[in-house]
């Protein structure tokens, strides 16, 4: 990507949580309706500064739940305003019910998920279960390694939430603690170019329109039910070539270009991990270890998790042997992991697809090393010489 | 690939060890560095043990894991030497764990070096140990118990990690809104009495 169109803002050093609360302050949504969780708290608690200077235009909602936030924002987008919030974990969970009506009514509700475990036990470290829990309920997905990732796909997010051929809400999800309580390096755009490259939002069907009145969440029997619900699954698919536009024009603008997967040292690699989020950052430096021994390895990263990128996490394992998918969350009883079972399910109709295992790991906050992936490609090794593996399924490090 | 330099600190809730990795991450930012810095959370309370990390390097680091072994380790709280520091993200621990041999310890008491190296339980030619009365300078400068900005002063001088005025700098320059004059002038004073008084072995 040339750097000569890249932003002239010089390099900040910002928490997770610190750049999603600039993002937001820059995007200055019409609603903010909060009830905040940790690890998510301060983005609410300095989003909640910024309006208090007046540094937005934003009605800050504060309400008694993350039920009732998730319902202020529907109220609000369904109205015809930009809406936004943030949670994490037991919040998520509590607004389970909410995530599907503003899905099902179309509404481009924008979400920070700072990832955490669930309950119980207590625990306020990372994990993906919270969003993992979410992944049906028709949301977009976006997933970010680092914090300058979050903070672009957040204003991206509103891009393609916003898109006439999208419609749905959208969340950005990045680790809890790990991401959104460390400091790093990142490149801010200017709020004229956060501004610009956002637009206004415009409602088509705004339910304050009074002369173009419009019915939202009405009821729907089976004779009309399953079509809504085929219309939406069209769309969320058809989402993917706007995360793919999106993506471009943001790289076009700010040099960092976006697409629906990443990958590393991947093109002539024999065995691969595939993970989200920051734990991608940690095995990128495993990898580096083993490429200087000669190990051909790599890795996948999805920054798209729902749609799901089947298409292209094919085409980018062509050639590749040996296949472990982590999970940082699982899917009780389920067939391996949420990512697992859908990489699993995407290759199966691949000629010569690799052999493919999957490890859950760092479930509340367990530390996730170099020395745990450079472990998964010499497994992964193994299975490529023998032609077997072992144990398809299982929890690494526990 | 250039080395990544890790640092570790060790203190007690309110003692400012979050801030003091987070000044020390902006300053080598300033000086044009790649910096991570994060804490380690765990029950939230006032005077419980608490760690914080820096990452220091020339390459952009992609490294998201925990800090095991820091090159440099500062004590802001001597009262944890000796502790098992159990719980949390780690099932055990002190504050020498995974040092190496040619580690750095910089501690704020008003003891010599060769006294914490004792108290450390280092054995003579392990890693080199550096003390600095940051209490005392803390409640001279800025008025009171904060040792953190001077345990920063300290690190400048002891190790050459970081330079004296990129510290001073960047806590003048971008926390002259948050913070009142005198508080500022406090701890850029803090900064420089720390940097003058740590002593080595």
């Amino acid at each position: 990507m040339a750097d000569n169109t890249a932003s002239k803002t010089k390099n900040s050093a910002l928490t997770g949580n610190s750049a999603m609360a600039l993002a937001m302050k820059q995007i200055d949504p019409d609603v903010c309706a909060v009830y905040p969780i940790t690890p998510s708290t301060t983005v609410i608690e300095e989003f909640s500064s910024y309006v208090a200077d007046g540094a937005v235009e934003t009605e800050f909602v504060t309400v008694e739940s993350e039920h009732s936030a998730m319902s202020a924002c529907i109220g609000a987008s369904a109205a015809g305003g930009r809406a936004m919030t943030a949670t994490s974990s037991q919040g998520l969970a509590l607004m389970w019910e909410m995530l599907y009506i503003a899905s099902g009514m179309r509404l481009p509700i924008i979400m920070t998920t700072v990832n955490r475990a669930l309950a119980a036990p207590i625990n306020i470290h990372c994990d993906h279960s919270d969003s993992m829990g979410a992944r049906d309920s028709g949301w977009i997905q976006l997933y970010s390694e680092t914090v300058q990732e979050a903070y672009d796909n957040l204003f991206q997010a509103v891009k393609i939430a916003e898109d006439e051929r999208v419609l749905l809400p959208v969340m950005v999800c990045l680790d809890g603690f790990i991401t959104s309580h460390a400091i790093e390096v990142l490149s801010l755009i200017t709020d004229d170019e956060a501004k610009d490259f956002v637009g206004d939002y415009t409602a088509k069907h705004p339910l304050l329109d009074t002369d173009n009145p419009a019915s939202m969440g009405a009821l729907a029997l089976p004779d009309t039910y399953m079509d809504f619900k085929h219309v939406q699954s069209d769309a969320i698919a058809a989402s993917k070539e706007v995360v793919i536009e999106v993506g471009k024009e943001f790289g076009k603008r700010f040099g960092r270009e976006y697409g629906l997967i990443d990958t590393y040292q991947l093109e002539d690699a024999d065995v691969a991990i595939v993970i989200l989020n920051s734990a991608a950052g940690t095995t990128r430096v495993a990898i580096d270890e083993l490429r200087a021994k000669g190990l051909k390895v790599g890795l996948l990263k999805p920054r798209l998790f729902r749609p799901f990128p089947h298409a292209e996490m094919v085409e980018a394992l062509k050639g590749v042997k040996a296949v472990c998918v982590l999970d940082r969350a699982d899917s009780f009883s389920g067939f391996g992991g949420p990512l697992f079972n859908e990489v699993r399910s995407a290759l199966y109709d691949m000629e010569d697809r690799p052999k493919i295992m999957g490890r859950i790991y760092g479930l509340g906050g367990k530390d996730y090393t170099t020395e745990n992936a450079v472990a998964i490609y010499e497994a992964l090794f193994d299975v490529v010489k023998t032609g077997k593996i072992d144990t398809l399924n299982d929890y690494m490090g526990s | 690939m250039a080395k990544t330099l890790e640092v570790r600190w060790h203190g007690r809730a309110q003692q400012g060890c979050v801030t003091a990795a987070k000044l020390l991450g902006e300053a080598a930012l300033g000086e044009g560095k790649h910096v991570q810095a994060f804490p380690e959370f765990g029950p939230e309370r006032m005077g419980a043990p608490v760690k914080a990390f820096d990452r220091i390097s020339d390459e952009p680091i992609r490294l998201h894991c925990q800090v095991k072994e820091p090159k440099i380790v500062l004590i802001v709280d001597p009262t944890l030497i000796g502790m098992a520091l159990s719980g949390g993200m780690e099932g055990e621990g002190s504050v020498i764990d995974g040092v190496p041999k040619d580690g750095v310890f910089i501690v704020n008491t008003h003891q010599t070096p060769s006294e914490m190296r004792c108290a450390l339980k280092l054995p003579e030619g392990y890693a080199s140990v550096f003390t600095v009365d940051a209490s005392g300078i803390s409640t001279e400068t800025i008025g009171r118990h904060m040792p953190n900005t001077p345990m920063l002063g300290a690190l400048s001088k002891a190790t050459e990690l970081v330079q004296l005025d990129s510290l001073t700098n960047n806590f003048k320059d971008n926390y002259a809104k948050k913070y009142s004059p005198k508080v500022i002038d406090g701890n850029v004073q803090a900064m420089e009495k720390g940097f003058e008084e740590v002593r080595g072995e």
